[in-house]
């Protein structure tokens, strides 16, 4: 019987053997596929169990965590949320997060390698380190002045410092606010399906996240081009341009909205917007000088990561051969028309150029980051995309946008006290245009006594109040633009007394 | 080693064991609270008066007994506790530490009852019978209660629910070995050779394959496939020792295959089982998110090698059956793959020990009841911890001594306290056999002689 005994002992041992295998398998070969399941809540348990990192807007936070008590036991709060939610985007326990929350989530989650002390240690002991900080480049003042100069339209504004890139306001309408989705709550469902079905696309961050025909705006990269290509000189030369204008190779009549603009000069043409003078401008610069400065300026190429994704604003339709983008087309395209769209971002890229010395700059969000406890983890640098035009061009453009303001389309956005370029746009879009027009402003300030400008910005509202017809740039989007001007020369001014 | 530094090494062991389960229940809240648990005191005595009193009663009625028996039977029970105590936190207003200390408390009256009334294992033998009819009228009377989550186990008495299936494993583990120890000689060589069986006479046969499927057939019928699995494995393993008749053992894998097979095709509740063992992620892919099975196998990966730490996991998200059937899930995550090899390696080593009774014994009741015991022991480890890690098919089944649940707990207190009885009696045997050998007179011869007294005395040819 010893035997059997020995041998039924031996059954045992294999019994703990396969035992042993599978629970090898388990917690140290499958591990990470099964801790990287969707399915498994621990990721969010731990995500979740933590109070998140900050976002901060002129040094004040304008985030918070509240304790729910729940399994996620903290959920994010935000402090003006309408207003800066086209800047940190929500985070949700439920439905993911979005632009800042979700492109820096990482550091305020606290996941980031880079906030453990001693990497490897807490690797070891799983101790989760304190979300880190987020400090925006965000100008409060000139952010709240465009959030109010759009209430109740729907519309952008992107302003951005033209010397560094900073990005110092960036707003859509309408707008909502992002705590309502942070819960696991019904009421954060209810929320979500309200703000996920409405027509107005509240969460459609429309400054980086949408294109527009920046119609007339794009005027200032047709004048780039011709004036680099040396196509356009003298700004008061007459441009020898009929009134209307025959599109190459069609029998369509392009008119202008204004007098004057048989033979204008170029500052007229520009102060006036006249489509004639453009449209056969970018016609004479042609497909390869318009394309190529276009693309100096940021346009066909994916938009810049702020940290989060901009969206790619395009002058030629892409993939169309040399051979189709017929000249027709060039001059509809050299007056913001046809397959030309921007995001209101790469507007502010655009005036950036022309208040600066004629390079556009990166534009970026996050100023730095920080840990919990303060320690800079990353700080920005100002980079330069790319040399747009040359510097003298820059500034004959510097003149014609003055120009605008001064006794043009744009005198709404005179500001006393600092040189103010701008240029209108009045963009037709729709089946056969018939969409209420989209009003564009584009302009730079610098203030009287500063070497260099302060502020670019770009305002697009997308349902102007006035009639079809009676919308124009510079009736609608100008006082926006001069509001958030304002605001950035105003605390410009504070700052240095 | 002298009887007294036996239970000198046992009181030791078991103060280890106490130790190291207030241990486990400090750091349960400091973990939570950050502060020691208020109980923490009153636990400790809860398991240590107990314990030490049941030391004390092997001190004194079974000195002979291995050492470290009742030791793992303790830090198995306390770590029980612990790992219980530490999910009733997350269950407000269903605290179970409370019932399943006092549960531990009657287990461990039951083993002083045992050690010092059980004077000698061999009486047990008398009441194999007794023991047939007990069993049986154990497993059949949840038949009349009401199933709870598709098992028809439980019995409901003035507010206590009992698993009488649990009761009935000693009492059946008892009959076989009497039965066997009486017919095993009969049973492997006797009766006709059929092929490459030989099959005994209907007489010898008989009754044990007649109870055997009568117990088998109410489990089934309770629809406890885990315990059904235990019983079968049970008498295969005795019917081997008592035998060594290969052929049988493989005719009974064939007969539990063929029935594994059979059931799991028919029976939805099964059927179901199985398909959660080769699928367990298919609930998360039909967009119902994770089955239990799934949310065990989480827990278990998300313990890795050094677990989280106790109080630190989050296995409660395992939901239904998280305190029992899945209680080893907890320590997966919160003890890691470490602190689980650590429990693996207890169950091996009270297992491990009750084999060495049977070996040591000299009687073949005790043997076998020794085998029959630990292998209980062993095959519900088996079944239950291959069940929540993805190995078999998951049937519910109580970790002994870890998980909720006052039946299971008591039988298993039942179980070391035979253990206890039975390696007592081995070291006595031994001892006997010992001064067999140092007998004076007869020397070379009587010695020589000694070796196939005691091998017909066992009812076999070999040593």
């Amino acid at each position: 019987m010893t035997r059997y005994i020995r041998r039924a002992a031996l059954l045992c041992a294999l019994l703990l053997v396969a035992l042993l295998v599978n629970v090898v398998r388990v917690q140290l070969v499958r591990s990470e596929t099964y801790s990287g399941n969707p399915a498994n809540r621990r990721t969010d348990i731990a995500r979740w169990g933590q109070p998140r990192g900050d976002i901060l807007v002129g040094g004040r936070p304008v985030t918070g965590s509240r304790d729910t008590g729940g399994l996620f036991r903290y959920a994010r709060t935000y402090t003006d949320g309408p207003l800066y939610a086209p800047v940190t985007g929500f985070a949700s326990q439920v439905y993911g997060s979005t632009l800042l929350e979700h492109a820096r989530d990482g550091l305020l989650a606290g996941t980031d390698p880079g906030l453990a002390a001693l990497p490897l240690l807490s690797g070891l002991t799983r101790a989760r380190s304190a979300g880190g900080t987020v400090v925006t480049t965000i100008d409060p003042e000139a952010q709240r002045a465009a959030h109010e100069g759009l209430a109740g339209r729907h519309g952008a504004v992107a302003a951005l410092d033209p010397v560094t890139g900073r990005i110092l306001a960036l707003v859509s309408a309408p707008s909502y606010d992002p705590g309502e989705l942070s819960g696991t709550g019904a009421a954060s469902a209810r929320a979500w399906r309200r703000l996920d079905g409405d027509p107005d696309r509240p969460m459609l961050n429309r400054a980086v996240g949408q294109t527009y025909p920046p119609g007339s705006t794009f005027k200032v990269v047709t004048a780039a081009a011709a004036l680099d290509a040396g196509v356009a000189g003298d700004l008061d030369a007459p441009t020898d341009s009929p009134d209307p204008y025959t599109l190459p190779g069609t029998r369509t009549r392009l008119t202008n909205e204004v007098e004057g603009c048989t033979d204008a000069s170029l500052r007229y043409a520009f102060a006036w917007s006249c489509n004639t003078v453009f449209a056969r401008l970018g016609v004479e610069t042609g497909w390869k000088a318009m394309s190529r400065t276009a693309a100096a300026f940021g346009f066909d190429a994916p938009g810049p990561r702020v940290p989060f994704a901009v969206a790619r604003s395009t002058f030629a339709a892409s993939g169309a051969s040399a051979a189709k983008r017929d000249r027709a087309q060039l001059a509809l395209s050299s007056i913001g028309q046809f397959d030309t769209r921007a995001t209101p971002l790469q507007m502010a890229m655009v005036a950036s150029a022309v208040a600066g010395d004629g390079s556009v700059p990166v534009p970026y969000l996050v100023e730095r980051t920080t840990t919990a406890a303060g320690t800079t983890l990353s700080a920005a640098r100002p980079r330069t995309l790319h040399r747009a035009m040359r510097r003298e061009t820059a500034e004959r453009l510097r003149e014609l946008m003055t120009g605008v303001v001064e006794e043009g389309t744009g005198a709404n956005a005179a500001i006393p006290g600092a040189v103010v370029g701008g240029k209108t746009g009045t963009a037709q879009h729709g089946v056969g245009n018939a969409g209420t027009p989209y009003a564009w402003f584009i302009s730079w300030a610098r203030a009287e006594d500063a070497p260099a400008p302060a502020v670019a910005v770009a305002v697009v509202v997308e349902d102007a109040r006035a009639g079809r017809g009676e919308i124009s740039g510079g009736g609608d989007a100008a006082p926006i633009a001069r509001a958030v001007m304002e605001a950035v020369l105003g605390d410009r001014a504070a700052r240095e007394r | 080693m002298r009887q007294t530094g036996r239970r000198g090494v046992e009181v030791s062991l078991v103060g280890l064991a106490v130790l190291l389960s207030v241990y486990g229940y400090c750091a349960v809240g400091l973990a939570r609270h950050g502060a020691l648990p208020p109980g923490a005191a009153g636990y400790g005595a809860g398991l240590a008066v107990p314990a030490l009193l049941a030391h004390l009663a092997v001190r004194f009625r079974a000195p002979g007994a291995d050492p470290v028996l009742l030791p793992i039977a303790v830090l198995l029970n306390g770590l029980g506790l612990v790992l219980i105590y530490r999910l009733d936190l997350e269950t407000p207003g269903e605290a179970a530490a409370p019932a399943q200390l006092n549960w531990s408390a009657l287990g461990v009256a039951l083993f002083l009852v045992v050690v010092v009334a059980l004077d000698d294992h061999r009486v047990l033998r008398r009441y194999g019978y007794v023991c047939v009819l007990g069993a049986l009228a154990l497993l059949t009377a949840p038949i009349l209660f009401p199933a709870v989550n598709g098992a028809r186990i439980w019995v409901r008495l003035a507010g206590f629910s009992l698993q009488p299936g649990e009761f009935a494993k000693v009492l059946l583990a008892v009959f076989f070995a009497g039965y066997l120890a009486a017919n095993g000689h009969a049973l492997a060589h006797s009766g006709r050779r059929l092929w490459l069986l030989r099959v005994p006479t209907g007489r010898v046969l008989g009754p044990v394959v007649a109870i055997w499927l009568l117990s088998v057939g109410v489990l089934v019928l309770e629809r406890d496939l885990g315990t059904s699995l235990l019983f079968f494995g049970l008498f295969v393993v005795l019917l081997y020792v008592a035998t060594g008749r290969t052929g049988w053992v493989a005719a009974g894998l064939l007969l539990a295959v063929a029935g594994a097979v059979a059931v799991g095709r028919l029976e939805p509740h099964v059927h179901g089982r199985v398909e959660d063992w080769l699928h367990p992620f298919a609930s998360i892919e039909a967009g119902q998110g994770p089955g239990q099975l799934a949310q065990s196998l989480f827990a278990f990966a998300a313990g890795g090698v050094l677990g989280t730490g106790l109080g630190e996991g989050h296995s409660v998200l395992i939901g239904f059956a998280a305190k029992s059937d899945f209680i080893l899930a907890t320590a997966g995550e919160e003890l890691g793959l470490a602190g689980l090899l650590a429990v693996f390696a207890l169950y091996a080593l009270l297992v491990e020990r009750g084999y060495r009774a049977g070996l040591a014994l000299r009687d073949p009741f005790g043997r076998l009841l020794a085998v029959g015991l630990a292998s209980i022991l062993a095959l519900q480890v088996f079944v239950i911890a291959g069940g929540v890690t993805g190995l078999i098919p998951l049937t519910g089944m109580a970790m002994p001594f870890l998980a909720q649940g006052g039946s299971s707990l008591v039988t298993n207190w039942v179980i070391v306290a035979l253990l206890v009885r039975l390696s007592d009696r081995a070291r006595r045997d031994a001892a006997e056999r010992e001064d067999d050998l140092a007998r004076p007179p007869g020397g070379e011869a009587a010695a020589a002689g000694a070796g196939p007294a005691a091998s017909s005395y066992d009812g076999t040819a070999a040593p």
